[in-house]
């Protein structure tokens, strides 16, 4: 058929069935992005005869004939940017930049009235990174970005070194290129059950699908046991895994894989497989996992590092410092109760996705969307027994990861398929794959104890926590202690105890997730802590200044912190601060007119440990260019969370140069010195610690030569931008650069960077909301963050990180829940049925920033964004419980779960 | 995403192309929905865009809206003064979890065959005292009343291959007063309950739908009582017709089902 595709006519035919979004990626056109695959996300917009649609649902024959538009054609032909890009260029409008390319699209289609209504124009376009913060501002026409000054860079908002290629819709995410010559697709059929075991499988219909090139099950793949967890120690988590195992132990565990020369055929030789199961008994809750008699998961002996695989417990851990019953006899007000925190999926926007190849060096090439490059090497040598030498991971740009890619999901069958048929192989994950195949949260209960004395001092706290790390135990272990520590430690307390427990159970397994364990913690701690302040009739921020940890006190939670975890800076008073401040200011919305509304105010603080306590290192090379530029190397991961801007804002203040005189590449392990992976909030204590280390040498390299070749002292020399200045003489970089080399000088340096020691971030959480009397409905009037994040390196991008936090915590206290059915399946796989805060749910919020120099991170200053999300839901739940003076305990509060306990309230 | 058991389109100028019916056929109308998830039991879409239907056609007698009508053209339809109700078109548009972009290609037909409790193209028509005209396979054409259409959660009357052809609004229906009330658990998401009431003369009626799993229209006259629109709501709608999926709860459906009718029927016989 005969059409028009960004001002060129194709004559191209589609599949019968195909829609316009794989049509137009076959023919090149990368910029038309998956988020969904289901018309609910509006990362696959395009225009077709100038309307605007979603392409995943426009069947592409339905082109013939007529005009597509997509991202890349919308610019001039000369290169000018559309308006709208220009817009979202300006307020930087965009962080992993996945569904950028829907919303500008979406965003020039808007008629003046539309735009007026941004709630209702953008109802089809999701953004998991933003908050729709810095969205909103591009619209507005609010410009984000700062001058890029030599030497200036530390507190600009310089741009994202990718923004053009975002706004045009160039920049490559995972499978935005052309596929290797003769690539397979692989498909895997995932288990109906909970908990079966394997007779048979029959592959012998599937085997007959024309198309279908290999099965692979159980029985093919090397019986070797590990953890999906990405983490430095793989000790940690258990290894409990195969690449394919012949027991399924949830809904959705992967059974067998087929890989075809079309989707489809694989698609269909994964229906044709004939599985025969025998059905086990399956338990879904962790505290029945645990009784005798209940079904046991794992069997695996001392491999699986289980403390008591009896009773399906990976995991527990006690501690006690002072002693809980004298601090409780000591109280006059206790308060207890049991908190539930659900699970919540990450839905980065790009799905899992992996590319694997056999290159022409001989080499295996995994292209792939991970946080972890070096560790997901580390894995796949082990399991197929290759050498580190012959196997490259590599990941070019990641559409969002939020620690649901610190887990090796979609690399290890397709390996397994190029190292069986030496063909080039792609998995990509569907969104429904996600929300069953993926991790999540870790679903969490905790029972809090807490006494305070009449004067409101805490005198003891107790917590139990149950963990449910579901079929496999990848960052089970991790996540409850990280969960039992941080949130518990913010309190000062001589008496503390704590019970935890990490339990196997029949659903889908945990994960890494921003806050690691801590969202689920803070939100009980957070509760009682307020509760406790009403019991005693005390304002509920002057109870909890009273209690913080101050500068120089000891972090402890029921048991001491490691003490390589030190203050490198203190900002928690500031943040409460100006919380109180903004709380009391008249900054929002006012209250909705009529009878029914009520309207409370509530808090809740988080404190973070900028890296975690395991092993966490990386390395950077630096190298001074022929042209006088400097290019970094770090094998850290830019998913979105800046990264990438804030190194180059490093290099360039230690180099005094401007940003767009640097250039960095990421997460390769061919072209990058090793790295632990981004999560846990390392990136910018230890990659980009790594990075200043190596400016700093690169640095004295230059200026000692500099010193040398002009005969001025080394510290009359100095770099300024493109040249060195040496006393009054300035040497371009580039003539240096041709004398040194010529000598023999390597302009060069490598440093490394270690995750310790450690320093903590705080965050204070306001927001005052109303609810409504009779129909439950919550609309948040006013929110606002303050964080210590030490020197604030970039402030957009930081207050870009903030409000996407602090979104992706409404979105957890008020809308996002994960629903199974008795067998332990979901039963709500899509987006539009597990719905994360479109703009209309997330509100605008305030954020300050407060000023602190740390002592350990780079340049002073520290992470943050990991734990923006964390204080949202309690301090929501603070504000609902005196609007109406009923604590709720479960989360997501959703008006049909709050409304009937709100009838009571007069 | 692609239907990767597609194996034939088919795209007729009319109707008579189309011979028989066997099953892993599919009528195509926009395709939003067909091609939001896998349809592994269809090989064949037989697209309906080439058929040619008018897609609004006003008269004396109402309005007469072509299955294969777009939302985007139904919303840009502008109404003559006198038909009060037709507001309604834009409230129930914009109930929708879906976006205006979607409305380029969704159609009315394709929203009411789907028979989702909380699809507004059926909260419309029924709340508008509509009738739809069925074509079956074989045999004459039928009309049925929009309200007796939908029998359950994704159900209806539709037999093998019958073909809703277009739905006709009854201008004295047009005509009416009406209120709207609607909630989701989501700002702008996809409605647990939406509730029309419609006055004429002193009978009010009020149209529940997305709360039930079918919609279901109850009648009140004069100015009722709490106790009577209590009554009456019990009667006519047991628990088990309340709607138990993400979007809402049985009981908060019920609940808001009370709240929202009452609030109806003080608003419209006020008037």
């Amino acid at each position: 058929m005969n059409f028009n595709l960004n001002g060129r006519a194709y004559s191209a035919t589609p599949a019968p069935g195909q829609c316009l979004r794989t049509f137009v990626r076959d023919l090149g056109w990368y910029g038309v992005k998956k988020g969904c695959d289901g018309g609910d996300c509006g990362a696959c917009t395009v225009w077709v005869d100038d309307k605007p649609v979603h392409s995943c649902l426009y069947p592409a024959f339905r082109a013939e004939g007529r005009s597509v538009t997509t991202i890349e054609g919308l610019a001039g032909s000369d290169g000018t940017l559309h308006p709208m890009q220009q817009a979202f260029l300006d307020a930087q409008g965009f962080q992993c930049g996945y569904c950028t390319a829907g919303m500008i699209m979406t965003g020039a289609a808007l008629t003046d009235e539309q735009k007026q209504d941004l709630p209702q124009a953008l109802k089809g376009n999701l953004c998991r990174c933003t908050g729709y913060g810095s969205i909103r501002d591009a619209f507005a026409g609010v410009k984000n970005v700062a001058r890029d000054l030599p030497g200036k860079s530390t507190g600009a908002s310089v741009p994202n070194p990718f923004a053009h290629d975002i706004v045009t819709g160039r920049a490559r995410y995972t499978t935005d290129v052309p596929p290797p010559e003769g690539m397979l697709h692989l498909k895997v059929l995932r288990s109906p059950h909970a908990h079966a075991r394997i007779k048979s499988i029959d592959k012998s219909k599937a085997l007959a699908v024309a198309g279908v090139v290999d099965v692979f099950t159980w029985e093919d793949v090397p019986r070797k046991l590990f953890t999906t967890a990405i983490h430095e120690d793989n000790r940690v988590d258990p290894d409990d895994t195969y690449v394919l195992d012949n027991v399924a132990r949830f809904v959705g565990q992967r059974i067998a894989a087929v890989i075809a020369d079309t989707e489809g055929a694989a698609e269909q030789g994964c229906r044709e497989l004939e599985v025969e199961f025998e059905v086990l008994p399956a338990v879904f809750d962790p505290e029945d996992a645990m009784l005798p008699g209940a079904p046991q998961l794992h069997d695996k002996g001392e491999f699986s590092r289980a403390v008591r695989p009896e009773q399906n417990i990976f995991l527990e851990l006690h501690g006690e410092i002072g002693n809980v019953e004298k601090g409780f006899a000591q109280a006059d007000a206790i308060y207890e109760d049991t908190y539930f925190a659900p699970r919540q999926q990450h839905v980065h926007l790009e799905t899992m996705q992996t590319i694997t190849w056999r290159g022409e060096d001989g080499r295996y090439h995994v292209r792939t969307s991970v946080q972890g490059p070096f560790i997901v090497r580390s894995k796949l040598c082990f399991i197929f027994g290759l050498n580190l030498a012959d196997v490259h991971v590599f990941a070019e740009r990641v559409g969002g990861g939020f620690g649901g890619k610190q887990d090796m999901m979609s690399e290890d069958l397709p390996l397994l398929a190029t190292l069986k048929t030496g063909r080039p192989v792609k998995w990509e994950f569907t969104r429904e794959e996600q929300f069953i195949g993926a991790t999540t949260k870790h679903p969490m209960k905790t029972h809090v104890k807490i006494g305070a004395t009449r004067d409101g001092t805490i005198t003891a706290i107790q917590y139990r926590v149950v963990s449910n790390t579901g079929g496999y135990g990848n960052h089970g272990g991790e996540t409850l202690a990280n969960g039992m520590s941080g949130p518990w430690a913010i309190y000062k307390c001589p008496n503390k105890k704590g019970d935890g427990y990490a339990v196997y159970t029949n659903l889908q397994c945990g994960g890494g997730f921003r806050g690691y364990g801590t969202s689920q913690t803070t939100f009980a701690i957070e509760s009682a802590v307020d509760e406790l302040s009403h019991m005693l009739g005390i304002d509920p921020i002057e109870f909890r200044r009273k209690n913080v940890v101050g500068p120089n006190d000891n972090m402890e939670s029921a048991w001491r912190e490691a003490t390589d975890l030190t203050m490198g800076s203190y900002g928690l008073d500031q943040c409460i601060d100006a919380i109180e401040k903004a709380l009391r200011g008249e900054r929002g919305r006012a209250k909705p007119k009529g009878e029914h509304w009520l309207e409370g105010s509530g808090m809740a603080l988080s404190m973070l440990d900028c890296v975690p306590p395991t092993e966490q290192r990386s390395g950077s090379e630096a190298e001074l260019l022929e042209d006088g530029r400097y290019h970094f190397t770090v094998g850290s991961t830019e998913i979105g969370n800046g990264l990438v801007t804030a190194q180059q804002q490093v290099v360039a203040q230690t180099m005094g140069c401007s940003t767009s005189r640097v250039s960095l590449l990421n997460a390769d392990t061919d072209k990058t010195p090793y790295d632990s992976g981004t999560f846990a909030s390392v990136g910018m204590m230890v990659p980009t610690k790594a990075v200043e280390n190596a400016a700093l040498a690169l640095r004295e390299k230059i200026l000692g030569y500099a010193s040398r070749h002009s005969g001025e002292k080394p510290e009359h020399c100095r770099l300024e931008d493109d040249h060195v200045l040496c006393g009054r003489r300035k040497i371009a970089l580039t003539s240096l650069y041709a004398a040194g080399t010529k000598e023999g000088v390597e302009f060069t340096a490598f440093r490394k960077a270690y995750g310790s020691p450690r320093t903590v971030a705080f965050i204070a959480y306001g927001v005052r909301l109303a609810v409504h009397r009779i129909t439950g409905e919550i609309v948040i009037l006013y929110s606002a963050e303050a964080v210590d994040a030490g020197v604030v390196m970039n402030p957009h991008q930081l207050r870009g990180q903030v409000v996407g936090g602090v979104v992706m915590g409404v979105g957890y206290a008020l809308q996002e829940k994960m629903l199974y059915d008795d067998a332990g399946a979901v039963t709500n796989p899509t987006l539009r049925n597990y719905r994360i805060p479109a703009i209309a749910d997330a509100p605008e919020t305030d954020v300050f920033f407060a000023e602190t120099y740390d002592k350990i991170g780079p340049l002073g200053s520290k992470s943050i964004a990991e734990n923006t999300n964390n204080p949202v839901a309690p301090a929501i739940g603070n504000a609902l419980r005196v609007a109406t003076g009923i604590r709720f305990t479960t989360l997501p509060f959703t008006e049909d779960r709050v409304f009937a306990k709100l009838q009571a309230v007069v | 995403m692609n239907l990767n058991t597609i194996t034939e389109v088919k795209r007729p100028r009319t109707l008579d192309e189309i011979q028989g019916w066997r099953t892993g056929n599919a009528w195509l109308g926009g395709g939003t929905w067909l091609f939001s998830e896998p349809q592994i039991h269809t090989d064949t879409l037989i697209d309906l865009e080439r058929l040619g239907w008018p897609s609004l056609t006003p008269s004396a007698d109402g309005l007469e809206i072509a299955a294969t009508c777009r939302i985007a053209e139904l919303y840009a339809f502008k109404a003559p003064e006198e038909w009060t109700a037709a507001s309604l078109v834009h409230e129930c548009c914009r109930s929708f979890l879906s976006s205006f972009k979607i409305w380029n290609e969704a159609t009315i037909g394709g929203n009411i065959v789907m028979s989702l409790p909380a699809g507004p193209m059926i909260s419309l028509t029924v709340a508008l005292e509509g009738a739809y005209e069925l074509w079956p396979r074989d045999g004459e054409a039928r009309r049925i009343a929009a309200v007796d259409f939908v029998t359950g959660d994704h159900a209806n009357v539709l037999r093998a291959g019958e073909l809703l052809r277009g739905v006709h609004l009854p201008v004295n229906a047009l005509r009416k007063r009406y209120a709207f009330r609607r909630s989701s658990l989501t700002h702008l998401g996809r409605s647990s309950v939406l509730l029309i009431g419609t006055r004429e003369m002193d009978e009010v009626l009020v149209t529940v739908t997305a709360a039930t799993v079918r919609p279901i229209q109850l009648r009140f006259r004069n100015s009722p009582t709490e106790r009577v629109i209590r009554e009456t709501i019990e009667n006519e709608i047991p628990m088990a017709l309340y709607l138990n999926d993400p979007h809402g709860s049985p009981q908060h459906r019920h609940h808001l089902t009370h709240h929202f009718t009452r609030e109806i029927c003080e608003e419209l016989f006020a008037l």
